[in-house]
């Protein structure tokens, strides 16, 4: 698989990118080729012994960066088998036994467990929440003329560029006398609050590329807005919600902020984010450094084999928003 | 129909602009309000203080040093990865050897090298600020076992407990959570510049340096701005205060060497019991963030003048 066939697989919104490359590749044929006969033998060498040197030079520094960025999460791996003697002894040293002890420890004992399902509910439910408020919000203002229309797509579409931790302040004491706080319904809401503009601007561009006529004929044939909507415009619109929807789980799986600030007061109900840290925290007194690294990669390695499994529909997704 | 159809609009809309309307447009507009005030957070009783608390900002030190680190953030981050993106991007396209079709060509492996590069950004910051947390640990880090190992037993930094480099440590592991993404997006980019330019450039004696600055970057310029602007906002918000916060000694030291604005707010909210002089803190930051994405947006349409 090399470079130039990425982006025409894209799905959804890259179609545009992917297009003048077709063009190109058409062009590699015949044309420009055709006045660079037998001659040009010389620039052609002198070129290729460039490009020799180049090849080099750039294979050297990709394998570094390659290292650079898979030492640390091997490091953390290996470091997860050792116990503590050797995780200080000798940092960089193989596990001589395979402490899988360090992993059980830190599923139950530092209810890693317990966050991992707690993140699960949290996401499960702020997910689909968000891809369904958020496609009917985009869907409306994409397709349908209504005095304010405007107004409510910039009132959505401004929250992406504001500092969130402003908000936070006010947030915390509007939770608080909401009794939202440390709930997992409470929590569920604000990340769908919180993903909702990145959400209606990526659907509203993506319902507006669809083709007019089906849905017309689906109204024409006597079926109501709504249920147009949710037989004909949305399984349409799947690799659109496919892109936004895989940003939309990662963005709240590994959220942060949004928990250190609204759920601080059950430690049974911390999200796994939070959980991690807590837990490098807790070790500080504790010196159970083997734990803390299992965790780590408990929290890693799921994340890690799904971006591996789904690899092409991540990268899409996630850089679906900056393409447009 | 008519009557249906605004039905309908409203049906659909109302949820979404409920819930998005109690918890961030109204936190929003509270949060101005209370920056006027002198609201400690900790109970309901507030009075006006007119603009007291950003009269307050210019005489305390701690936020001058979180303007400065956050500003120095807002700086370098987007720079230095962009530009790192840009550049290993570029090795993958065109650093390729010459193939029989076609003038410049990716390097083989080109597939694998981007989705190694991706993993950083599919990981939590948690996860990415404490595995550079363990390495930058003084006794028992990755960082100087390895300076050890080859023989540099004398250097042996405190790394985030030195106030000299704590920030750029910080910025470190930003800078590696964020390159692979950039190669990724403008690795895209760059494959759909057609290649009958680099093609034309050769022939008229360019080498592959400037067929750089002349083709490519000119071409993905629209990319490298957004990318700008989500760098930015990203060392100004909920990226740095994540970083800082898990990483720092304090957090935010050692000596504020660490803290930035975000962070800031936070403490003062949460720590000190000064809710409204907290926001005075979150407009300053709100400002600093309006003025980036102006002076980008400007930049960005006088590039684009030129071609």
């Amino acid at each position: 698989m090399s470079a130039q066939t990425d982006p025409a697989d894209l799905p959804g919104v890259t179609k545009e990118q992917g297009r003048p490359q077709d063009g190109a590749g058409t062009s590699r044929l015949p044309g420009p080729r055709a006045g660079r006969g037998g001659k040009d033998g010389a620039p052609a060498g002198a070129t290729s012994s460039e490009g020799k040197v180049l090849n080099v030079f750039s294979h050297g520094v990709l394998v570094i960066w390659g290292l650079l960025v898979t030492m640390p999460l091997l490091w953390a791996v290996v470091s997860s088998f050792k116990d503590d003697t050797e995780i200080f002894g000798s940092p960089w040293g193989l596990p001589s036994v395979l402490h899988f002890d360090n992993w059980s420890r830190a599923w139950d004992k530092a209810n890693m467990g317990q966050y991992f399902l707690n993140s699960l509910i949290v996401v499960g439910g702020s997910l689909i929440g968000t891809m369904l408020l958020g496609a009917m919000a985009a869907y409306v203002l994409a397709r349908f003329d209504f005095p304010g229309n405007r107004f409510v797509y910039f009132l959505f579409v401004g929250g992406m560029g504001f500092p969130v931790i402003l908000a936070l302040v006010p947030l915390f004491f509007v939770m608080k006398n909401m009794a939202l706080l440390d709930t997992y319904h409470g929590l569920i809401l604000v990340y769908i609050a919180y993903s909702l503009p990145f959400t209606v601007f990526f659907l509203s561009g993506f319902f507006k590329t669809l083709p007019t006529s089906v849905a017309e004929a689906a109204l024409i044939d006597g079926a109501s807005h709504t249920r147009t909507f949710f037989q004909v415009m949305l399984p349409m619109a799947k690799p659109g919600l496919i892109s936004v929807g895989i940003f939309n789980f990662l963005g709240q799986w590994n959220q942060y902020l949004l928990p250190t600030v609204l759920n601080v007061g059950d430690p049974d109900k911390k999200m796994l984010t939070q959980g991690l840290v807590a837990l490098a925290v807790s070790q500080g007194y504790k010196g159970d450094w083997s734990g803390l690294f299992a965790g780590l990669t408990i929290a890693m390695l799921p994340v890690l084999a799904a971006y591996i499994i789904f690899q092409r529909q991540v990268v899409a997704g996630l850089t679906a928003g900056a393409l447009k | 129909m008519k009557h249906g159809k605004y039905r309908f609009i409203a049906g659909f809309l109302v949820l979404p602009l409920a819930i998005y309307a109690i918890f961030v447009i109204s936190p929003f507009l509270q949060a101005i309000y209370y920056s006027f005030t002198d609201w400690t957070g900790l109970s309901p009783d507030m009075k006006m203080v007119g603009f007291d608390n950003y009269a307050r900002l210019f005489t305390d030190d701690v936020f001058w040093s979180a303007v400065g680190n956050s500003v120095t953030l807002l700086l370098l981050l987007p720079v230095v990865t962009l530009s790192l993106g840009l550049f290993f991007a570029f090795m993958l396209n065109v650093g390729g050897r010459r193939r029989k079709k076609a003038v410049i060509g990716g390097v083989r492996g080109s597939g694998t090298y981007k989705i190694l590069y991706f993993f950083p950004q599919v990981l939590s910051v948690p996860i990415v600020a404490l595995l550079f947390q363990f390495a930058y640990n003084p006794e028992s880090g990755a960082l100087n076992a390895f300076f050890k190992a080859i023989g540099l037993d004398n250097v042996q930094p405190d790394w985030l407990g030195d106030p000299q480099i704590a920030l750029w440590c910080v910025m470190a592991a930003m800078v590696w959570a964020n390159v692979g993404f950039y190669v990724v997006l403008f690795s895209a980019g760059m494959s759909s510049i057609p290649k009958d330019f680099y093609e034309a450039a050769l022939l008229d004696g360019a080498n592959r340096f400037n067929t750089f600055f002349r083709i490519t970057l000119p071409l993905l310029w629209d990319t490298v701005q957004t990318g700008w602007i989500y760098m930015g906002i990203l060392a100004l918000d909920v990226s740095a205060f994540a970083f800082v916060q898990i990483m720092s000694v304090g957090p935010g030291g050692p000596d504020y060497s660490t803290e930035v604005l975000p962070l800031y707010v936070y403490q003062k909210t949460f720590r000190d019991g000064q809710a409204g002089y907290a926001t005075a803190i979150g407009v300053s930051l709100l400002i600093v963030t309006l003025i980036f994405s102006a002076i980008v947006m400007r930049l960005g349409r006088r590039e684009r003048l030129e071609f």
